[in-house]
């Protein structure tokens, strides 16, 4: 017997591959669904208007103070069915339960973003007449987002890994072909290593990336920073 | 112009204006002095009501600004205001920073809003450094991009909150030039400072403020030269 046996990965070639688009597709859906909706928890978490700020910052302790594993169990099994008298399967439920974790920690990372630009900006723009929300749009989230780049490329590589615990609804992701692999042969090193190294490829691409639309953002906010850098 | 009747703010139980009734004219340079903490930037920054009035009366032109059916937005258009730490916006341009406010809010075409915005830097003597970015400026230039900013909406008052406090010495009198240049075209200045000279040559009015009061009021040259008050002579004597 060879000590790494790497045929059997090869031998299910076909369903590593669907499983890796499971995977990106499931991170992607959950992550745009999750920065959209968390933009607005993190409005809301800053606004003086209690009835705004109590609803959204409860939610947010609620999710990012409960295990992943605990919402998709909840959102699969009882939410959807409790509201629709039914599940839509594995897809639907993980990327809710994607979306709605994930906007959580994206609301912080919002919420702390725009209260890192300092006061005096708001007020200059204000005092020269421009509204709330031409002040937010063109002073301070423009400021603001350049600086949520790399914690908001750490959600997305966060997101990523996490998306392995909808194995558990029966998602053919990558954990889930790896799972059915080792079943299969009683061999245990050969696909998970696999599935680990899989995704770190995928997060090792995700952060270049974000590296680079950190540099690329650098450069056209402030011409002399990038050719400093 | 400005008028002010029985003006007060509070932060909770402190009481930072303790009643303020004053009025400023067309065209006026006026100086407010005072110790810190006297309440000044707070007078300053409620005359465009970046601090909620907690009680009193602020009028321009006639029109109560402190109440619900004033249009905040369109009163704050037609007062300037210059800070202490400049606030130029860091991710625009030098030019976008003077364009951006009249593009948005009174809807200049950017072509003319350009034009407009190269005059004024013209005349505080950056015409140079249009397309720089504020972080390349000294702290005097970005003080003078910032009152052309102010400029650009050609407001009918504009209020200065210590406007070279946060400067170093060689770079006072740059800012000080400019604002000198306005005083002599007849712009309405209400200047909160601790520039000694500036107040005596340029102020029409001197106001000297502490304890959330106006204690003394009158022609620099009788406030500076004759103090009327106990306070208004301890605290010049201490800053001349």
């Amino acid at each position: 017997m060879d000590f790494i046996q790497w045929e059997m990965i090869w031998n299910y070639r076909e369903m590593y591959l669907k499983g890796i688009w499971v995977t990106i597709s499931l991170t992607l859906c959950g992550y745009i669904g999750g920065v959209i909706f968390g933009l607005f928890l993190g409005l809301g978490q800053i606004s003086t208007k209690k009835w705004l700020y109590w609803p959204c910052k409860i939610y947010v302790d609620v999710f990012r103070g409960t295990p992943m594993l605990v919402q998709i169990f909840i959102i699969h099994l009882a939410l959807l069915p409790s509201i629709f008298g039914q599940s839509f399967g594995w897809f639907v439920s993980g990327v809710i339960a994607l979306i709605l974790n994930s906007a959580a920690y994206n609301a912080e990372i919002f919420r702390a973003g725009i209260q890192s630009v300092p006061k005096g900006q708001m007020e200059a723009a204000r005092s020269l007449g421009l509204t709330h929300t031409q002040a937010m749009r063109k002073v301070i989230l423009p400021q603001a987002f350049r600086r949520m780049i790399p914690p908001l490329g750490n959600e997305f590589i966060a997101l990523l890994k996490d998306s392995s615990l909808v194995m558990v609804i029966a998602a053919p992701d990558i954990l889930y072909v790896s799972k059915i692999v080792a079943g299969t042969y009683q061999r245990f090193w050969e696909p998970y290593i696999f599935a680990a190294l899989i995704y770190l490829v995928l997060t090792y691409a995700v952060t270049k990336l974000v590296a680079y639309v950190e540099k690329k953002t650098n450069n056209t906010i402030n011409p002399r920073k990038g050719a400093r850098a | 112009m400005i008028k002010v009747e029985n003006l007060q703010k509070s932060y909770g139980d402190l009481h930072v204006l303790k009643g303020i009734d004053y009025e400023i004219h067309e065209g006026q340079v006026v100086c407010v002095i005072g110790p810190s903490g006297s309440g000044k930037s707070t007078f300053l920054r409620c005359l465009n009501l970046l601090e909620e009035v907690t009680g009193g009366a602020v009028y321009i032109e006639g029109k109560k600004i402190n109440d619900p059916s004033s249009d905040i937005n369109t009163i704050r258009a037609n007062v300037g205001m210059v800070f202490q730490q400049f606030n130029l916006f860091p991710h625009m341009s030098v030019l976008e920073n003077i364009t951006m406010a009249p593009m948005q809010v009174r809807n200049m075409p950017k072509a003319e809003a350009e034009q407009n915005a190269r005059v004024l830097l013209d005349k505080v003597g950056l015409g140079t450094k249009a397309d720089n970015f504020p972080e390349q400026l000294s702290g005097g230039q970005q003080q003078r991009v910032a009152i052309a900013r102010a400029l650009a909406m050609q407001p009918k008052v504009l209020l200065f909150d210590e406007p070279t406090s946060a400067l170093d010495p060689e770079m006072v009198k740059e800012v000080l030039a400019v604002m000198k240049d306005l005083a002599e075209e007849g712009m309405t200045m209400v200047v909160v400072t601790h520039e000694m000279g500036f107040a005596r040559e340029m102020g029409d009015r001197v106001v000297f403020m502490d304890g959330g009061y106006i204690v003394e009021e009158g022609e620099p040259e009788a406030v500076f030269g004759n103090p009327q008050q106990e306070r208004t002579k301890a605290f010049l004597s201490k800053v001349l």
